[in-house]
């Protein structure tokens, strides 16, 4: 049986879906990730989930291109039943995924890693013949990648290329793409969409998954909501607007405001003079100047890759600066490493938030010990209480305080990693100073909302808080002053209102850097 | 100085280093796939106690060499089901492979402990070029073996750079999670290459009873020699040809006595510190292990010693 739904805008009647999961339901330990879900695909359709953070999205699209077995339902590929073991079924039924976290492996090149597991290769690599295929399918689709260049070398929005390219290259007529858009700046954004578009004139059918309802209505033509695994509306595009689909995604109206400092002090919590990070031949931070006060919101814009995260560990004493000095509460901290960092009342919040910033492996009382002083004995009672009060303030989603942090979802992680670094603030011993990076990517509008005001909130009791992040709505949204890194060095600096949205952009673009004599 | 006994001693080593590069192109192609194993000193024992028996029995060193190499295979398809299937601490099953493989090698070996073996494989010799000074006979007057390992070098080189196959496995052992999701069959791969692994030790071990110390004894045929070879897999980066020459140098370390001897400059080293050089090797190793920069830096494999689970994220 086939979900009863009018065929969307680029398919013929009488057509079936490209994909469909019929009445699908995947269960985790202690939760329902998806309950009994219908949804479908239409050949030449961009068919968009939208839910918060939790709400099943990655789940149900690991389901349909073979990665997880639904527990109960089937999925069907152009109207008939197929039984999916692992995501090579998937791929042989042409149906590929992009995952929020990309899977390339770094050591490889773009070329080796598109030929890989691929079934229709020879024996015997032909490289050249495999470097001008990906070159002409990246030509075809809009996404001009180098073949040669090897994985861990380029910057995010470039190793989405590789994954699109990789899916096409393998022929893949379904595309599901996870969260794509997160990682992208708003130029990139532009070209894929314009690769979407390329791909549905040739009939493929693309899932989109996505927070951003600018972007939903721009991009798809249908849209499912999802909210704690289960689908609460189906919609065409045409049909509906921005803040229906938000009220269908969190139950409630939502907002976004932009908001100031009331109280910016004088003295300065955060310093940076003269940083310079030189790794081998390239300088990624070049001879940068930062000054957060008291009650002050700093944002750091630009495209990513132009620095940002050796900034940020330079800042947070992960690694020691080339030259130049930081000092946090006055306090040089330059080359002590993160420990004295933390000791002068500097928070880290960095953009890998399994891996830098939780462990993965360790349960989320464990991982709120992590930054606590330790004595010789761990205090795991506080720990389990400060956990418990941040779920149910946070209202993080979890089945309880002794999972392992890698089953959170992204949003919920992020929510963990705050509680930690923002406990404490306000208090004497408590937190002067925060490095945020990325402070909502991944979340959901309900949860980067409330990541916002908690942000804010630090700002107004007192803390200097350092934004950095590639989203330029979320840099604007909150911060007093905007600095722009573009290639390591800050092109542009200014009060966030007295800054116009253009030059903005032109120096992310390095625009203005490059007219500057 | 003298000459011949020095040119004696490089063709020695040239034999000698043969299972060292067998044993170590083998734990190789199982640590690319991102499994370590320690066990090839196990592997070794069952290989050569199997292929003296056969020898012994048959008088053919070809098949009793096969039926080392099969042996070698089987014993190491436990180290494969623990660490792959039932993803148990591989550094704990490979040790579990040494103990039981000297156990399982000295019973197997009783009757046959301290009985020599009559047959030897004939050198080939490649016509005028083994009249070359030095370089003949170190290298056109050798057995079969040595060419034939010289040639699993460069076909193991080709397999991983070039094929399609050897992609495939190189992606296992660096993210196994992408593997899986590009279709790559993450299980089979590696127990293949784990076995394989095994094949190549379980040959070393038969070779050396066969060709270098024609009997068997349970603590003298190996003598450490599984030690060196995966320590040598770490100081050659993963790379076949690498392991080749680092082979020959440990193979020429454990001749250079015989060209010592005769030279009244060199120092007496005693038999003792030879005998300890595998283990020192295997703690200088284990420091390396010890730093993930480090490791990365010499192109250990991203996910060596790591189990896969797909349901794990
Ligand atoms: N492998 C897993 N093991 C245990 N729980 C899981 C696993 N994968 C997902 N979950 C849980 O299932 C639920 C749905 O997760 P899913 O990743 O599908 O959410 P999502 O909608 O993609 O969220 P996000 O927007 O944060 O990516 C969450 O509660 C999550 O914690
Ligand atoms: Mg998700």
């Amino acid at each position: 049986m086939s979900p009863a739904v009018e065929a969307g805008p680029g398919a013929s009647p009488g057509q079936p879906a490209a994909i469909a999961a019929v009445n699908v339901t995947k269960r985790f330990p202690g939760v329902l990730a998806t309950d009994a879900v219908d949804f479908c695909v239409w050949p030449g359709e961009v068919h968009t989930i939208l839910g918060e953070n939790g709400a099943g999205k990655s789940t149900l699209a690991a389901m349909l291109c073979g990665l997880y077995r639904p527990d109960e339902g089937h999925i069907e590929r152009d109207g008939k039943q197929v039984r999916l073991r692992s995501p090579r079924d998937g791929l042989a039924y042409g149906i590929g995924m992009v995952h929020q976290h990309f899977r390339l492996v770094d050591r490889f090149t773009v070329a080796e890693n598109v030929v890989l597991g691929d079934p229709h290769q020879a024996r015997i690599l032909d490289r050249r013949a495999i470097e001008e295929r990906v070159a002409e399918i990246g030509e075809q689709f809009g996404l001009p990648i180098d073949p040669r260049a090897v994985i861990s070398q380029l910057t995010v929005g470039q190793r989405q290329r590789v994954e699109i390219v990789k899916m096409l290259y393998r022929g893949a007529d379904v595309l599901l793409l996870d969260e794509p858009t997160a990682v992208l700046t708003p130029p990139e954004v532009e070209a894929l969409f314009t690769t979407v578009h390329s791909m549905t004139a040739e009939g493929k059918a693309i899932v989109f998954i996505s927070h951003k309802l600018g972007e939903v209505m721009a991009v798809s033509d249908r849209v499912t909501v999802m909210r704690a695994g289960a689908v609460t509306g189906e919609v065409a595009t045409a049909d509906t607007n921005q803040r229906h689909l938000a009220e269908l995604m969190v139950g409630h109206p939502v907002e976004i405001g932009t908001r100031r400092g009331s109280n910016i002090r004088a003295d300065v919590a955060l310093s940076a003079t003269g940083v310079t990070v030189i790794d081998g031949d390239q300088t990624l931070v070049d001879n940068i100047d930062i000054e957060v006060h008291r009650g002050e919101i700093v944002g750091i814009a630009g495209v990513s890759g132009n620095g940002q995260r050796p900034l940020a560990r330079a800042l947070a004493g992960v690694i020691t600066p080339t030259s130049g000095h930081v000092t946090v509460a006055g306090a040089d901290v330059t080359g002590k490493g993160p420990k004295a960092a933390r000791r002068a009342g500097l928070s880290f919040v960095p953009e890998d938030r399994l891996g830098t910033g939780l462990v993965p492996g360790l349960s989320l009382t464990d991982n709120m010990l992590l930054t606590r002083p330790r004595g010789f004995i761990v205090d795991r009672r506080s720990a389990r209480a400060e956990i418990a009060t941040a779920i149910d303030e946070y209202e993080i989603k979890t089945p309880g305080t002794e999972v392992q942090a890698r089953n959170l979802s992204g949003g919920n992680s992020q929510k963990v990693l705050l509680a930690r670094e923002l406990a404490g603030l306000g208090d004497p011993g408590g937190p002067q100073a925060i490095i945020v990076s990325s402070p909502t990517r991944g979340l959901d509008i309900g949860a980067a909302e409330f990541v916002r005001g908690l942000l804010h909130d630090a700002r107004e009791r007192g803390a200097a808080v350092l934004i950095i992040s590639e989203d330029l709505e979320e840099v604007r949204s909150l911060s007093d002053r905007i600095a722009v890194l573009y290639r390591g060095r800050i092109a542009l600096e200014g009060a966030t209102d007295e800054l116009p949205f253009e030059s903005i952009g032109l120096a992310m673009a390095g625009v203005a850097h490059e007219e500057a004599p | 100085m003298n000459d011949a006994v020095f040119v004696l001693t490089l063709a020695a080593a040239v034999g000698a280093a043969v299972p060292i590069a067998l044993a170590a192109l083998g734990e190789l192609l199982a640590e690319t796939s991102g499994v370590l194993n320690l066990g090839v000193e196990g592997m070794m024992l069952i290989g050569a106690v199997m292929a003296f028996q056969v020898g012994d029995a048959s008088g053919s060193l070809w098949l009793a060499l096969v039926v080392g190499g099969l042996a070698g295979a089987l014993f190491s398809a436990i180290h494969a089901v623990l660490c792959v299937t039932l993803r148990a601490n591989q550094i704990v099953s490979g040790l579990a492979l040494v103990i039981f493989g000297t156990g399982l090698s000295t019973f197997i070996g009783k009757s046959i402990e301290g009985k020599p073996l009559d047959t030897d494989f004939t050198p080939i010799r490649w016509g005028f070029l083994a009249d070359i000074p030095v370089l003949g006979p170190v290298l056109f007057d050798q057995d079969p073996m040595v060419y034939a390992t010289i040639a699993i070098a460069l076909v193991i080189t080709f397999y991983l750079n070039r094929t399609k196959a050897g992609l495939a496995v190189r992606a296992v052992g660096e993210s196994p999670g992408t593997a899986d999701t590009m279709g790559v069959a993450v299980a089979a791969i590696r127990y293949v290459h784990v076995m394989l692994g095994g094949l190549l030790a379980g040959m070393a071990g038969a070779y050396l009873v066969l060709g270098q110390v024609p009997s068997w004894s349970q603590d003298g045929t190996t003598a450490g020699i599984g030690w060196i070879a995966l320590a040598l897999v770490v100081f050659a980066s993963w790379r076949p040809l690498r392991v080749l020459l680092g082979a020959f140098l440990f193979g020429f370390a454990r001749r250079a006595n015989f060209w010592l001897q005769g030279e009244d400059w060199a120092p007496d080293i005693p038999a003792e510190f030879l005998s300890m050089l595998p283990y020192l090797l295997t703690i200088a190793v284990l420091v390396v292990w010890g730093s993930r920069d480090l490791r990365r830096r010499i192109g250990a494999p991203s996910a060596l010693g790591v189990a896969y689970d797909r349901d794990e994220r």
